[in-house]
């Protein structure tokens, strides 16, 4: 099914508002990006490409991603960093059964306080996009990342 | 006097202990260079059992894994006759760390520089040009293949667990562990079929030894991390029990989660959340398996390079691999048993968010260590305080202890005589 110029704007605009979300440390409107049930995946992409099922963080619907946001925002110990990325532009495709699906290349900086910036995270989203009373949200966000030795800790999503 | 291995002129190591005893360890034994070196000689490449991995991560003849015993790369591979060998990543002509995938099957191992080509034994089977080309070069008429195969290593096979030394003379490994540990390891690991379910991992600027230390460390769960305190994980109120090995270089902390919470156990404990609640319980959905007996938490730190993990239904092994002394990679291999049936798989991979370089209950570890490390490299003149219970070393039936960490440094200043 051919993607119509108005639907890939739209998508566009969801990556960028997505990446000022996380980049601004608006962690508390993050789960917002999701349908009710969606399945939010970091998986090192050695585990992704051998099939092998283990995320480095695998969240199944909104109340997990709460979750996640209270303890990173107030259990969680950790140095404090700003994060940026840069999102690149989405293959996106329709399927048979109409669901959106979206693939992306990401980077993401890391910057501590007292450091440079540093590569935190490459890889791709492999993505499901639904829309849910006109709006678009991820109903699958798998962040697939090929630097597989995390510099310490991931923290925030991405 | 000095208290850095460097600064000594002879080449002669002094040690940087203020004392005879093993509760407070100096800086220099985290950020000396030279110190660390005789680390890898003595207890890496020394007489002392590595982890090295799974069985069911080599299912096949010819299938490998890639990894690192201290520095040294090797390689674990299933022979044809289905025994495991672990060989030295290093060619027997130039050196060459051939192996560069992490993981694969080959018909044998070749080293692509010039071809010199292994069996799964590590057996040299060729060289290319060995009888020259039109009369001219080749090898010395006293080359023989035998003299130069891989170096192959120790190999002990337990259960599905895969260890390796580079020392041939090391004991056994059911002697290295001990009864005590044993039992702990053979709980987990009691021979039922393993199933691999991942990989996480995380370079970690600090010591390989704080590790270590954070598994044999049993106070500090209950305050560090709010998930263990506030759902009871982990509490000093919990019933639990503290074991080592004879020479105090193993460890277990085992314990029983408790819902309720002891009168007072909070005060003071700022993590601990009374009113905290999960939007989603199912992160902390527990269903007890009959081997756990009463315990559902067991820690078992074998010296040097492997923790191994049961906290509730979250099963992994934890592979450390120094990189100097100021740095390692800590290596998370999760997995799960054939029987399991999907809902038990699916709950090990939820409980999994706990785990990892993001879990809940360990991405501050990781964070802790990194800071502990920047303390002990702005101060050489340190050293740390690790006295609660006393200075003695021993089992206890409770965890408010540091016992098991000054059982490891024990055991570390007589073989590093330091």
């Amino acid at each position: 099914m051919t993607v119509e110029a108005n639907l890939r704007n739209r998508i566009c605009d969801l990556y960028a508002s997505y990446a000022a979300c996380l980049d601004d440390g608006r962690y508390g409107e993050w789960p917002e990006f999701f349908t009710p049930d969606a399945w939010y995946r970091v998986v090192p992409r050695e585990n992704y490409d051998q099939g092998l099922p283990l995320s480095t963080l695998s969240l199944k619907g909104k109340g997990m991603m709460k979750d996640r946001i209270y303890g990173i925002e107030s259990t969680i110990f950790h140095a404090p960093y700003y994060q940026r990325h840069i999102i690149g532009l989405p293959i996106i495709s329709i399927d048979e059964n109409s669901v959106i699906r979206c693939e992306v290349n990401y980077s993401i900086f890391r910057v501590k306080r007292d450091f440079s910036a540093e590569i935190y995270s490459i890889g791709k989203y492999i993505d499901c996009v639904h829309v849910l009373e006109n709006d678009l949200k991820f109903s699958e966000k798998f962040c697939v990342f090929d630097n597989d030795i995390i510099p310490n800790s991931l923290i925030y999503p991405i | 006097m000095t208290t850095n291995g460097l600064d000594c002129p002879n080449g002669e190591l002094l040690s940087p202990w203020r004392d005879e005893g093993s509760s407070r360890v100096p800086s220099a034994v985290y950020t000396d260079a030279a110190i660390y070196q005789r680390e890898l000689d003595r207890i890496f490449y020394g007489p002392h059992w590595s982890y090295v991995g799974l069985e069911i991560e080599v299912p096949e003849p010819g299938c490998f894994k890639r990894t690192a015993i201290g520095e040294r790369s090797v390689i674990m591979i299933r022979n044809r006759k289905g025994e495991i060998n672990v060989l030295e990543n290093r060619c027997a002509h130039r050196a060459m760390r051939f192996c560069q995938e992490r993981t694969g099957k080959v018909k044998t191992l070749v080293c692509p520089y010039h071809q010199w080509n292994y069996n799964y034994d590590g057996k040299l089977l060729g060289v290319p040009f060995r009888n020259g080309v039109m009369g001219n070069g080749g090898m010395p008429e006293d080359f023989e293949l035998e003299d130069h195969g891989l170096n192959r290593l120790q190999v002990a096979v337990r259960n599905g667990v895969v260890f390796a030394c580079f020392d041939h003379d090391v004991e056994s490994l059911e002697d290295y562990l001990g009864p005590e540990i044993l039992g702990c390891f053979d709980r987990t690991f009691s021979g039922r079929q393993l199933v691999l379910h991942g990989y996480s991992r995380q370079r970690i600027p600090g010591n390989w030894k704080l590790m270590m230390e954070n598994i044999k460390d049993p106070y500090h769960p209950g305050l560090l991390h709010t998930w263990f305190v506030t759902f009871g994980l982990w509490r000093a109120d919990n019933e639990s029990r503290l074991r080592m090995d004879s020479h105090g270089r193993h460890a277990a902390m085992i314990s029983r989660r408790s819902a309720k919470v002891t009168a007072n156990i909070e005060e003071g404990v700022t993590s601990f959340r009374k009113n905290m609640q999960l939007h989603e319980p199912l992160l902390l959905d527990i269903v007890h398996e009959p081997w756990w007996g009463e315990d559902t938490v067991c820690m078992t730190t074998v010296f040097p390079n492997v923790i191994f993990q049961q906290q509730i239904n979250s099963l992994s092994t934890r592979q450390i691999q120094p990189l100097g002394p100021d740095k390692f990679d800590f290596i998370w291999t999760h997995f799960g048993f054939a029987d399991d049936d999907a809902e038990m798989t699916e709950r090990r991979l939820r409980q999994a968010n706990l785990f990892g370089p993001a879990g809940f209950v360990s991405a501050d570890d990781g964070e802790v260590i990194e800071f502990s490390q920047e303390g002990f490299e702005q101060d050489k003149d340190f050293a740390t305080l690790c006295e609660l219970d006393g200075t003695g070393v021993g089992p206890t039936d409770h965890m408010v202890t540091e016992t098991l960490i000054r059982g490891m440094y024990r055991y570390w200043r007589e073989v590093m005589e330091l």
